[in-house]
């Protein structure tokens, strides 16, 4: 799409910002990242390596975290001043809505789970 | 044939599923089918296709994209209005032992379908249209930032609109309410077609809006022409940047949900099933999540041309600019905060009601803040009384009752009286009328002359205005009454023969906004026939403020032969201020994208998977599937995607403006 961009926007073929270089070992580095950070969650899981479930569980959400960082700065190449820090602004109203939409969801539904959901009171009702 | 065999081909669909044995939506058909095929006939006999193809259908002209928009908002008005009809006609009647004219079945579909229309397929389309229309424009740039996905997203918008107008005829529609809440749209209670119509038209227009939006914000913040600093965009730019900015954060999740729901209706999953740890709740949660932020997509718009209007039919430069931009982006953030308003009364408790309740009555604050600018600007302004300054008007006195009530929803214990109740139909129909579809006409009335040349015609403009706007009360204020006293909503029949008189009420102000509707089609008409006495060669008929009226009207395909280089915030009225001569000479080549057939093939391609997927007929949606890979894949060995405009041609645009304009003098 690069011509259309080019052919609205005549005025706009300076370069805004730098952009965060693409070389070949950033892209190795960040394939054997997101491979080692895939493995080991799935290496957690099937081998039972961690005494509970629930902490395996938190594990592998690190894990999750870690791994879209490593894409947002090896395939992304995001870095607080590309494109005049606009994609940093962007990261950061990401982070926000989701961090809103998670707890908020999570905080919400276990209330509802605990008001609405009769199977855990029925024991106490008898 | 073997019915194994027809199984295969046609799924689901069989001659049962075509509603014959419905009176109303077999005049219907009778009546579109003959409609559609004097339309079809005419184009035919007119030779019009050729010219259609080559000049609309395949553009990747923002402007004509935008025009596109608007019609299809507006033919849905139609579609959606008919429904809204339809239900005030069956309240009014169905008293005392009547049963009114619709069976269940059919009332279920017409509310469901009505609400969904009205919001996807209305309201939308009329706001996307203004903004793609008017934002190039406005920051001086030549189109959007991809211009062919603009056309595809606006034929899958298209799309999605083709298969809900489809299932009036085809099967039916969901009869769940707009937004399809499970138990009731999970397979097993709603077994047939409708909700499948539902998820698939919703998921292809939504992949439509979703690359609208991102189309949208990378134009406002890449193709902003030199001088126009974030803070001295005009307000409806900015507006319409934080309405992408808000499609794009929540259309996904509206994507997702129904990605879930047809999970749980096609392959037997239970996310949101009442057994197997599945659960309904989840799903009103996730949709709120979008669907709160969807409300403000359609009004933060609609404010941004109130802001344009109120400035230029002032004469005056908008006050508190500042602020009006911060309270934007505040309303953008706080309206990710509110969702749980939405139930209230599904059994969260005191803490989590209260927290969403206050977020809820801040959200107040900064659209009040807007509110007074609004007035302030007009405080000692040369006020002119144009249809875009009356419908503002119009807005001002409706959302202000609208904001009203909706605070008073806010409070949670009021809430646990109204929640469900004709008091949320017409509160929520007094701000998306009040604000929403006030804010289109003030647009349409303010920018037609910049569109086709020529100015509405004010007569008509003021029967539709004066008709919409005493029908709007007429047919919402009796709804508060009715809330009050506590009828819910979607009820078919009724008992109390009391209440009668109230709906009487309301359906006489639903056939005061269908003459508003008819007058407002007589205004296009009449504009037409009159266009020379309309004229306008000047470019700017009102007196305008930003760079949108700098450019002839309608705009030549380029916007603007230069670039245009702004100082100040009212960018034209302070080059109209300080002179600004229009260059003459000079001229260069400018380059521009061509046209391309592959959105609106892609979309059809769309279109037929979801209709597909619709009715089990597995190898239409695999074969379309297939197909738009395969044409997505083709499409990036189109080489011939730009070209130049020659200076010449320029030359000749330019020099006809030229004499028009000396004409004027």
């Amino acid at each position: 799409m690069s011509t259309d961009t080019h052919a609205a926007g005549a005025h706009d073929h300076h370069h805004e910002g730098g952009h965060a270089h693409s070389t070949f070992s950033g892209y190795m580095l960040g394939f054997v990242l997101s491979v080692v950070l895939t493995a080991i969650p799935f290496w957690l899981v099937m081998s039972g390596a961690l005494p509970s479930k629930q902490i395996t569980a938190l594990v592998i959400m690190a894990f999750a975290i870690v791994q879209i960082v490593v894409h947002m700065v090896y395939f992304l190449h995001m870095n607080t001043t590309s494109e005049n820090g606009w994609t940093m602004m962007a990261l950061i109203f990401t982070i926000v809505m989701v961090v809103i939409a998670l707890s908020g969801s999570l905080w919400v539904m276990s209330h509802l789970n605990s008001n609405m959901m009769p199977m855990h009171q029925m024991g106490g009702m008898k | 044939m073997s019915p194994d065999l027809l199984k295969l081909i046609f799924g689901r669909l069989g001659l049962e599923s075509l509603p014959l044995h419905e009176p109303i939506v077999v005049g219907t058909f009778v009546v579109v089918a003959l409609g559609g095929a004097a339309l079809l006939g005419g184009l035919t006999y007119f030779r019009l296709w050729g010219y259609l193809w080559r000049e609309w259908f395949t553009t990747v002209d923002h402007k004509r994209i935008g025009i596109m928009y608007m019609i299809l908002g507006i033919v849905m008005l139609l579609r959606g209005f008919a429904d809204a009809l339809m239900m005030r006609g069956q309240q009014m009647l169905a008293f005392g032992g009547s049963e009114g004219y619709l069976n269940a079945h059919h009332y279920d579909q017409v509310f469901t379908a009505h609400g969904v229309i009205m919001i996807f397929f209305v309201a939308m389309p009329l706001v996307t249209g203004l903004m793609n229309y008017v934002v190039p424009l406005q920051i001086g740039a030549r189109d959007v930032s991809f211009p062919f996905l603009n056309n595809f997203s606006f034929w899958m918008t298209v799309g999605g609109a083709v298969l809900v107008m489809a299932s009036l005829f085809i099967g039916e529609f969901a009869r769940t309410g707009w937004l399809a809440y499970p138990p009731l749209s999970n397979i097993g209670y709603s077994p047939d077609v409708g909700v499948d119509y539902y998820i698939w038209a919703l998921q292809v227009a939504g992949v439509g809006t979703t690359l609208s939006g991102i189309n949208l914000i990378c134009t406002i913040v890449k193709l902003r022409c030199p001088g126009m600093t974030m803070m001295k965009m005009p307000v409806f730019t900015w507006t319409s940047l934080c309405t992408n900015v808000l499609i794009v954060a929540s259309f996904p999740v509206l994507t997702v949900v129904l990605a879930l729901l047809s999970l749980d209706r096609y392959v037997g999953t239970n996310f949101f099933t009442n057994d197997f740890g599945g659960s309904p709740m989840m799903y009103v949660n996730l949709i709120w999540i979008w669907g709160h932020p969807e409300v403000y997509i359609l009004v933060l718009p609609a404010f941004g041309i109130f802001s344009e209007v109120t400035s230029t039919f002032s004469g005056k430069r908008l006050f508190g600019y500042t602020s009006m931009v911060y309270a934007t982006v505040v309303i953008t953030i706080l309206s990710y905060l509110v969702w749980l308003h939405h139930f209230f009364t599904m059994g969260s408790g005191a803490s989590v009601n209260s927290f969403f309740g206050i977020t809820t009555m801040i959200i107040s604050i900064p659209t009040g803040a807007k509110m007074f600018n609004w007035l302030f600007t007009m405080y000692r302004g040369r006020i002119r009384y144009e249809l875009p300054m009356m419908w503002t008007i119009a807005f001002m006195l409706t959302f202000v009752i609208g904001g009203m009530t909706g605070v008073l929803l806010a409070v949670p214990p009021a809430d646990f009286v109204l929640h469900n109740s004709l008091f949320l139909i017409a509160h929520f129909h007094n701000v998306i009328i009040g604000g929403v579809v006030f804010g289109a006409f003030a647009g349409i009335n303010y920018w037609f002359p910049k569109a086709f040349g020529f100015k509405l015609d004010p007569f008509w403009g003021k029967m539709s205005f004066w008709f919409w706007v005493t029908g709007f009360y007429l047919a919402f204020m009796p709804l508060y009454v009715l809330g009050l006293m506590g009828v819910t909503r979607r009820l078919r029949v009724f008992e109390d023969l009391s209440l009668q008189i109230w709906f009487v009420i309301a359906a006489i102000g639903a056939v005061f906004v269908f003459i508003g509707i008819l007058s407002m089609l007589m205004q296009f008409a009449v504009s037409l026939l009159k266009r020379e006495q309309l004229k306008d060669v000047t470019g700017d008929p009102w007196d305008a403020r930003t760079l949108e009226w700098a450019t002839s009207s309608p705009p030549p395909d380029y916007n603007f032969a230069f670039t245009p280089v702004v100082h100040d915030n009212d960018a034209w009225w302070d080059m109209k201020r300080r002179g600004y001569q229009r260059p003459l000479t000079g001229f260069r080549p400018i380059h521009m994208p061509s046209s391309t057939g592959t959105g609106i093939i892609l979309a059809g391609l769309a279109t037929a998977m979801g209709f597909g997927l619709i009715w089990y007929m597995w190898w239409l949606a695999a074969l379309s599937f297939i197909a738009m890979l395969a044409v997505g894949i083709g499409h990036t060995f189109n080489y011939h995607r730009d070209f130049d405009i020659p200076a010449d041609d320029i030359i000749r645009t330019e020099d006809a403006r030229t004499k028009l304009l000396a004409g004027a003098k």
